[in-house]
C-alpha cells in the first residue's frame, strides 16, 4: 500500500500555552513539517486608536498602559514623548523627569526580557530559569507598587514630565537591585547556555537574513539579532538618551541562539544604564513649567486664582495643541513602538496610529517556520517575543 | 543626503506628481498623487535608500473640515543608512475608495495594508491576501471611520452620553 502523502490542517491556540496570549496559528502539516502557517490575531482588539478619539490627551495615557502589558512604562514614555513634540515642549522637560523616565524605561526592558527569557525556556522544556527570572521581576513589579500603586499599568508618566516623584528609599532599592541583577544574568547563562538540549533547540531555527527582516519589517532585538545595527536609544536619542554611555549589542547569526545572546546582553547594558542615571539623578522639579499643560502643584490650587482656573480647564477641557501632525517612536523592548499623532486643534486626538513592534515581528512568523519542524514553532514564538495586547490594541 | 535633498529629488523625477510639501516640528510630509504611489514608493526605497517601511495609516479626514478627497493613507518610510523619516501621504477619493498595494516594495505593507482596509475600509488594488485582519471575518462596517459610532452600530451611548 502506498504511503499517504494528504497533509493535515491543525489548529494551534488560542488557547495554547505556548502562543503567549490569544494567538491562533492554523497549521497545514505533512507528518512533523510544517508546510504553511497562517496567523490569525485580533482576539484581544478593543479599539485603543479609536477610543483615543474620544478622550483627552491625558486620558489615554492609561490605554496605552494596555498595550504591551510587559512593558507599560515604555508605552506610557512613548505616547507622552509624541504629546510634548506636538505640543512643541520637548526642551522644556526637567532634567529629573527625564533621567527618572530613562531609569525606569530600561528597568522596564529587564523587566520585559525577563519574562521573555523565562517562557522561552518553558515553552522549549526549561522549568527552572522560569522560577528565578520570575523572582526579579517580582522585585521590579514592586518597584512599580511603590511608585505608581499599580504592579502593571503604571499610567505613572505625565505630558510634561512625571504624576509624582519618587518614594524616599527608591533609589536605594534599585541600587540594591542592579548590582545582584548581573549575577542573576550569570545563573540563567549557567542554566542555559551551555546546556546541550538548549542549544539543540535554538542553534539554527528561526532564521531570517537581515535583509528579509528590514524588509518584513522587524525591529529591535530580533533585527540585531540578524546582523543590523539599528537602535533608536543610539540613532535617534529621546529622553537624553545620548547622555548615556552604552552598547548596542549586534550579533550576524540570524537565528534564535543569535537573538537569544543579543537580548541577554541587552539586560547587562540595562543594568549600566540605569546605574548612570542613579548617578544623575539630582533634586528639582518634576513637572514642566507650562502652565496650560501640566498640572499646577496641590498648593496653589488652594491657594492662588492662576492655579484653580488652571486646574479646573486642564481638567475639564484637556490641552489643545495647534494643529499639525508628527510621528514619535522609542526603542520599547520588542522594538520600535511608534505612535503618529494628528491633530485638529481640538482637545482630543484626531487620529492616533499606534506603530506596535509586536504586530510587524509576528508577520515574519510564516517564513520564519515554513519548512521547519512544529517543535520549532514553539522556539520562533518565544523568540519574536510577542505580546498580543500589543498585536491587537 | 538630507532629507531635503531626498524631496528635491522625487520633486525632479515626479514633476506632476508632488502635490505638496509641509514640514511640522521638523518633519517633512509630502502629499503625492495616489496613481503614482507605486513608482514613488519604488524610487525611494531602491534609489533613495528608504529600505524600510516603519508604519502605515489611513486617515478619514471627514470631521477635519478641509477641502479635497475624504481619505489619505500615510507611509512613514525610514532610511537605515542616513537614519532619515519621510511621511508620504496619498489622497484618496470617497466613492470605492482604492489605491494599489505597495506590498511589493516592502514585505511590511502585507498586515498594515490589511490593517488599513479593515479599520478604515480603504482597498488596496493587487494585494496578496486582503483579508480582515483585528476584526472577524463577518463583521461590517469599518470602525475608525469617523461616522463610526464608538459604542458601536445599533447601540445608544454608554448611559446617554453624548460625545
Amino acid at each position: 500500500m502506498a504511503a499517504m502523502t494528504e497533509t493535515m490542517t491543525i489548529n494551534m491556540g488560542p488557547q495554547h500555552p505556548s502562543t503567549h496570549g490569544v494567538l491562533r496559528l492554523v497549521l497545514e502539516l505533512d507528518g512533523e513539517n510544517v508546510v504553511k502557517a497562517t496567523p490569525h490575531i485580533g482576539f484581544l482588539h478593543r479599539g485603543v486608536e479609536k477610543l483615543s478619539e474620544y478622550r483627552t490627551y491625558h486620558q489615554v495615557i492609561p490605554l496605552t498602559d494596555r498595550l504591551d502589558y510587559l512593558a507599560p512604562m515604555s508605552n506610557n514614555l512613548g505616547y507622552v514623548l509624541a504629546v510634548e513634540k506636538l505640543l512643541g515642549i520637548t526642551d522644556q522637560i526637567p532634567e529629573r523627569a527625564k533621567v527618572i523616565r530613562v531609569m525606569l524605561a530600561e528597568l522596564t526592558r529587564i523587566k520585559s526580557h525577563l519574562v521573555w527569557l523565562a517562557c522561552h525556556a518553558l515553552d522549549i522544556g526549561a522549568m527552572t530559569v522560569f522560577i528565578y527570572c520570575f523572582r526579579e521581576r517580582e522585585h521590579i513589579m514592586e518597584m512599580y507598587e511603590k511608585i505608581s500603586g499599580a504592579r502593571m499599568t503604571s499610567n505613572y508618566f505625565r505630558v510634561g514630565g512625571l504624576s509624582a516623584d519618587l518614594p524616599a528609599g527608591f533609589e536605594k532599592e534599585v541600587r540594591e537591585f542592579i548590582d545582584a541583577m548581573p549575577g542573576h544574568i550569570e545563573t540563567y547563562e549557567g542554566l542555559l547556555t551551555g546546556n546541550k538540549i538548549w542549544q539543540k533547540r535554538i542553534v539554527g531555527v528561526g532564521v531570517i537574513s537581515g535583509e528579509d527582516a528590514l524588509d518584513i519589517g522587524i525591529t529591535g532585538g530580533s533585527l540585531r539579532g540578524s546582523g543590523i545595527d539599528w537602535d533608536l536609544r543610539r540613532d535617534h536619542p529621546y529622553s537624553g538618551y545620548e547622555d548615556y554611555d552604552f552598547k548596542v549589542p549586534v550579533d550576524d547569526g540570524c537565528d534564535t541562539w543569535a537573538r537569544y545572546k543579543v537580548r541577554l546582553d541587552e539586560m547587562r547594558e540595562s543594568c549600566k544604564i540605569v546605574r548612570q542615571a542613579l548617578d544623575k539623578l539630582k533634586p528639582g522639579p518634576i513637572l514642566a513649567d507650562v502652565p496650560k499643560v501640566c498640572l499646577p502643584p496641590k498648593q496653589d490650587v488652594v491657594n492662588t486664582i492662576e492655579g484653580l482656573i488652571h486646574h479646573f480647564k486642564i481638567i475639564t477641557e484637556g490641552f489643545k495643541p495647534e494643529a499639525g501632525e508628527i510621528y514619535q517612536s522609542v526603542e520599547a523592548p520588542k522594538g520600535e513602538l511608534g505612535f503618529y499623532l494628528v491633530s485638529d486643534g481640538s482637545a482630543r486626538p484626531y487620529r492616533m496610529k499606534i506603530r506596535p513592534p509586536s504586530f510587524l515581528n509576528l508577520q515574519a512568523l510564516p517564513q520564519m517556520v515554513e519548512g521547519r519542524l512544529i517543535a520549532d514553532v514553539v522556539a520562533v514564538i518565544g523568540t519574536l517575543d510577542i505580546v498580543l495586547g500589543d498585536i491587537d490594541r | 543626503m538630507t532629507d531635503q535633498a531626498a524631496v528635491e529629488k522625487l520633486k525632479a523625477k515626479f514633476p506632476g506628481s508632488v502635490l505638496e510639501v509641509k514640514e511640522f516640528r521638523g518633519e517633512l510630509t509630502l502629499t503625492v498623487k495616489a496613481e503614482d504611489i507605486v513608482a514613488i514608493c519604488t524610487f525611494c526605497k531602491k534609489e533613495l535608500g528608504y529600505t524600510m517601511l516603519a508604519d502605515l495609516a489611513g486617515l478619514d479626514l471627514s470631521a477635519m473640515g478641509v477641502a479635497g478627497p475624504r481619505f489619505q493613507v500615510v507611509y512613514n518610510i525610514y532610511n537605515i543608512k542616513a537614519k532619515q523619516r519621510l511621511r508620504l501621504k496619498a489622497p484618496v477619493e470617497e466613492r470605492g475608495p482604492r489605491i494599489d498595494t505597495v506590498s511589493g516594495v516592502w514585505g511590511s505593507a502585507n498586515w498594515l495594508e490589511r490593517e488599513c482596509w479593515d479599520l478604515m475600509g480603504i482597498s488596496f488594488n493587487n494585494h496578496p491576501d486582503l483579508r480582515r485582519i483585528l476584526m472577524p471575518d463577518d463583521w461590517v462596517g469599518h470602525p475608525l471611520r469617523k461616522d463610526y459610532p464608538v459604542q458601536g452600530p445599533d447601540r445608544e451611548p454608554y448611559q446617554g452620553r453624548q460625545i
